[in-house]
């Protein structure tokens, strides 16, 4: 475990020791209590206490079998989906112009278009509140899909911009050099190649919308909360075995958009190396 | 190639080539900016509009105008020093009986109740007993009559304040200030001075959990930067996973560890150190706990990148130039890490500041920050300038901070991503 055996003097040996120490404990502390809330889930007991006195799928029964959850997850999915469409859409084009625009104005709209993100979500949501209500968008699916776009947009031009900066523009000149269109060129070369950029991109709206709670809580009517809404107010409430149930659905959304992105992260690294 | 031909060429081809060039490239400019178009205009309707909006209801105030249009055109030659004359007695008389028959007087009413606690009443009282039209000369006497506020000279500069278009009034309010009789701007009084106290609050959570965020950080980024990447990659999963679980998940988390039969107190029970369950949630230390989890990520990514960029070979030079491993360190690597510190505190920070659904849930009704007002003030009471003047603070000192971090992390690859 040594970076550099030459610089180990028992001080520095201590300093290391400590380092590994506390890296340790804060690992803990970031992952102990995702992995401490799982297996409440599948307790036979409501009390939400170790050790656990049986196991049991009843709390899953119940989240399957209430249509107020069975909702929220298929709003969820409604409007994380179509927002994350939109948004690609949206921040593909615009990350594409934007690779190829030169202007010192430049600067001016890449902190607009990545504004949304810094913005606090309650500001975002009072003033879209406002804006919505009097056109009749707010307690409407469009209303929050077009909110959640506009959350999610920025990820998508950061992402797929940064995929666009390691594009070899030469290959898009080969292929317009033998003869291919622009359109051609796009999908047969520079698309195939920017392709693990913007899927990153859709996973990162994707998360963005299915996780976003405070817009809907201003927004969303009694027909369009979603699953994070839900869940805020079952902890308002009271917290039911049920949440935990949700809880581990929602993680395990998280480790597989997280696992398709290492994957992703993992690919666009071996053809890198490979070329 | 072209550029021989070029060369061989005479001038005057050589000139249109060039404008010829110059035209493809503009054509390819405005191209590439129609591509960004369609996302512009976009976000002026789903993010810039509603901002804006918002701020514009924070200097807004037309509502007592729309219901005394006639006492409003009254009052503008009126001085404001001693009483206003008969003229607008009769105007507000007029105006109050429009506004019972319309139904409107509430509007006015709410909005005046803002500046003069017991407005409400002055006006509800007034227009239930301003039965008949007062006789002309006589406006004066019969107000006075039904609500001796009338003759208070406070009762209308109260209104003259109000009558807009636009206002001050919510953005002083929002800073515990206020107008007084004679129009200077001075302390809004102790009962409704609450607002710095909750900045306040809000800046010293937040200034806590970056803190807090820093010191757990640090440790953790280095040790990810210096450790061969087939390790590394691995840990990150530690900071990657929490970053990607949903903040409900962690809050709820956090919640069902620390409530008072959680485990964490059972635990520190069955080892014998307490007796009675402690307080750990719902209180100051649960949301600085829970808001730590959350926004550690944002610390340890930037940290990370920066630490990446150093070279070992600085320390190697350190150390065989005869400096001590501790002043190598304060030397030679912390100084080079300060853009990461400076990029991931102000991040942290940042996000802190605006922070509501984590105090929302796990804190208690004096950990509130200032998020959650403007969300009380726009859903429940409905005071909605206030609650706009209240964002337009919050939205300035995260724009002034935004703008800081932008200069810091310039050139610097902002990937990684952010979540609130």
């Amino acid at each position: 475990m040594s970076d550099n055996p030459s610089l180990r003097t028992p001080s520095q040996r201590i300093a290391w020791i400590a380092t590994i120490a506390i890296s340790t404990m804060v690992f803990i502390f970031l992952i102990a209590p995702i992995l401490a809330i799982m297996p409440l889930s599948f307790s036979s007991s409501s009390y939400l206490t170790y050790p656990l006195p049986g196991l049991s799928l009843r709390w899953y029964d119940d989240f399957i079998n209430s249509p107020r959850w069975m909702n929220s997850l298929k709003n969820s999915m409604i409007i994380g989906i179509a927002s994350t469409l939109l948004s690609m859409v949206l921040g593909t084009l615009a990350a594409l112009g934007l690779a190829q625009w030169k202007s010192r104005f430049k600067p001016l709209v890449l902190a607009f278009v990545l504004s949304p993100v810094v913005v606090p979500g309650v500001i975002t949501a009072v003033g879209l509140y406002f804006f919505f209500a009097p056109i009749g968008l707010t307690g409407s699916y469009l209303g929050l899909i077009l909110a959640h776009t506009a959350l999610a947009t920025p990820f998508v031009v950061i992402t797929v911009g940064a995929t666009l900066q390691s594009f070899d523009t030469n290959l898009a000149r080969a292929a317009a050099s033998l003869g291919a269109s622009p359109l051609q060129a796009f999908r047969r070369v520079i698309l195939p190649l920017i392709l693990p950029g913007l899927a990153s991109g859709a996973l990162f709206a994707f998360a963005t919308s299915f996780d976003e709670v405070v817009i809907v809580l201003f927004m969303a009517g009694p027909e369009q909360r979603t699953l994070p809404r839900e869940m805020f107010s079952g902890i308002r409430e009271n917290i039911s075995p049920t949440i935990t149930a949700a809880a581990v659905i929602l993680t395990t959304v998280s480790i597989m958009l997280l696992a398709t992105l290492e994957g992703l992260r993992r690919r666009n690294e071996r053809l890198k190396g490979g070329s | 190639m072209t550029d021989a031909l070029l060369t061989g060429a005479n001038a005057s081809t050589e000139v249109s080539l060039k404008r010829r060039l110059r035209r493809a490239e503009r054509t390819r400019q405005v191209k590439a900016l129609a591509l960004v178009v369609p996302l512009l205009v976009f976000l002026l309707f789903t993010f810039a509009g509603p901002i804006a909006g918002m701020l514009w209801r924070a200097v807004d105030d037309r509502e007592v105008r729309q219901v005394l249009p006639q006492t409003i055109a009254a009052l503008a030659d009126w001085d404001g020093k001693g009483l206003p004359d008969e003229k607008a007695y009769a105007a507000l008389a007029s105006d109050i009986q429009a506004a019972r028959a319309g139904g409107t007087i509430a509007i006015a009413a709410k909005r005046l109740n803002y500046a003069l606690n017991g407005f409400r009443t002055i006006l509800t009282s007034t227009a239930r007993n301003l039965k008949p039209v007062p006789e002309p000369g006589t406006a004066k006497e019969t107000l006075s009559k039904i609500n001796p506020a009338w003759r208070e000279r406070s009762t209308w500069t109260t209104i003259k304040d109000a009558s807009g278009p636009v206002t001050g009034f919510y953005l002083l309010a929002a800073l515990d200030l206020t107008r007084n009789a004679d129009g200077a701007i001075v302390a809004a009084p102790p009962d409704q001075a609450i607002y710095r106290d909750i900045f306040a609050r809000t800046f010293l959570i937040s200034l806590g959990v970056t803190a807090l965020c820093l010191i757990l950080g640090f440790p953790v980024a280095y040790l990810l930067a210096v450790l061969p990447p087939g390790r590394s990659n691995l840990l990150m999963i530690f900071v990657l996973l929490p970053f990607w679980t949903s903040l409900l998940v962690r809050t709820c988390a956090w919640i069902v560890l620390l409530q008072s039969k959680g485990v964490v107190n059972d635990s520190l029970h069955w080892l014998g150190i307490i007796d009675e369950p402690l307080r750990l949630i719902y209180n100051r230390f649960g949301v600085c706990v829970a808001m730590t989890h959350v926004l550690l990520p944002f610390m340890i990514l930037p940290l990370y990148s920066s630490m990446k960029a150093i070279s070992p070979a600085y320390m190697r030079a350190a150390a065989s130039l005869g400096a001590a491993p501790l002043t190598a360190f304060l030397r030679i690597y912390l100084p080079q890490t300060l853009p990461g510190i400076g990029a991931g505190s102000l991040l942290v920070f940042i996000l802190a500041l605006g922070y509501y659904i984590t105090p929302a849930l796990v804190g208690g009704a004096a950990d509130q920050m200032i998020s959650y007002f403007i969300a009380l003030y726009t859903t429940e009471t409905a005071n909605w300038g206030l609650a706009s003047a209240l964002g337009a603070v919050l939205l300035l000192a995260t724009l002034l901070l935004a703008l800081v971090y932008g200069k810091l992390v310039q050139g610097q690859q902002v990937t990684g991503g952010m979540k609130n």
